[in-house]
């Protein structure tokens, strides 16, 4: 495979593995092992559009049981002899070498996945911001030896990038170090939220600078949220601001915000 | 404008950047004090480093893991993730065992 691979750097480990659970999306290089119909193959990608069965391949790490993943869309890009082009939009955890397998099994001649190329993650997309090996050496290369940053800074982007996909909560300055801690989000600290925000969902926390204090799981929908005076609206999960970046407004035993 | 505003310009920028939008509930006006904190686009290179994500083209060959690797010795930093595929490499088992998936 090639493509979209977002990296998290140090801090930004902690919260990269989120964005393993958003939309994908491929462009993938079928080759039938006989002559297809034009129709027949326009016939197997619209029928494996929508919710498909796919039980995990026998070499993968999630537990082997029938389930199913929604195939949101599959366009054919071009088609030549045995070869077809494709580009699908799918749920996280669905196997495209499998797909490209039940594919050929519609048209009766079989078929495997010959590439591979991964156009989109979640938030990460094949974008100016897609970046080769090649281009982050150069740019770790001009700063260190030349000094200069600025190519580095191109290369890498802000870790709250990592979680544009996501519900937002915007959290004033009092709440932060409490979150910053683990503590869970009590309603007087919520500035503003998206309302999209609802009771169960992963959001991001943020300050009002904009920084990602934390992922956390909400306990009420946004509404909900909206007209609470007091208690807790959402349990951190996982934290990247550092303890003391911000006051600490809190004391032990006491709620922030 | 405000220091408050900026942050959440900020939040609405990567946002429609990357395709979605930000509808949001404005539950009370605040400020944030300029004396801790920083607009994200205002950290230091090694902060940037630190707390950054590389949108990374994977070269065909290597898994994730093996690209994961790279980065962080290009970088001589401990830690390293990625988003790619729920697919941990499993306990025990070499990596020059693994073929490079062909995603999941």
């Amino acid at each position: 495979m090639t493509g979209v691979l977002p990296v998290g750097l140090d801090n930004s480990t902690k919260v990269i593995g989120n964005v393993v659970h958003s939309v994908k999306e491929y462009v993938m290089v079928i080759q039938f092992h006989g002559d297809v119909e034009i129709g027949k193959l326009v016939e197997a990608l619209k029928y494996f559009t929508g919710e498909i069965y796919q039980r995990p391949p026998l070499r993968s790490s999630v537990k082997r049981v029938l389930r199913t993943r929604r195939i949101h869309e599959i366009e054919l890009l071009d088609f030549k002899d045995r070869f077809a082009l494709v580009r699908a939009s799918c749920d996280p955890g669905t196997y495209m070498r499998k797909l490209a397998h039940d594919i050929g099994l519609y048209t009766g001649v079989g078929a495997h996945m010959r590439e591979l190329r991964r156009t989109r993650t979640g938030p990460y997309r094949e974008d100016e911001t897609l970046v080769k090996l090649q281009d982050v050496s150069e740019a770790l290369y001009l700063w260190r030896v030349e000094k200069d940053e600025r190519m580095l800074r191109r290369v890498i982007l802000p870790v709250e990038t990592a979680v544009t996909h996501l519900p937002k909560i915007v959290i004033n300055d009092l709440a932060v170090d409490a979150i910053a801690h683990g503590a869970s989000l009590a309603a007087p600290g919520v500035v503003r939220l998206t309302d999209n925000v609802s009771a169960g969902a992963t959001v991001a926390v943020f300050t009002l600078k904009g920084e990602l204090v934390a992922l956390a799981k909400a306990l009420k929908n946004a509404r909900e949220i909206a007209g609470m005076g007091r208690g807790i609206i959402a349990r951190t999960k996982r934290v990247l601001m550092p303890t003391g970046v911000y006051p600490r407004f809190w004391k032990t035993g006491e709620r922030a915000g | 404008m405000s220091l408050a505003a900026k942050g959440v310009e900020f939040i609405d920028y990567i946002t429609r950047k990357a395709g979605y939008e930000n509808k949001w509930i404005v539950l009370r006006d605040a400020e944030t004090d300029p004396s801790y904190g920083k607009l994200p686009y205002e950290r230091s290179i090694e902060e940037h480093i630190s707390y950054g994500v590389i949108n990374l083209d994977k070269p065909p060959g290597p898994t994730s893991h093996e690209v994961v690797a790279w980065v962080k010795k290009l970088f001589n930093i401990d830690k390293a993730g990625h988003g790619g595929t729920l697919e941990p490499v499993s306990a025990g088992k070499p990596q020059s065992d693994r073929r490079p998936t062909g995603g999941s």
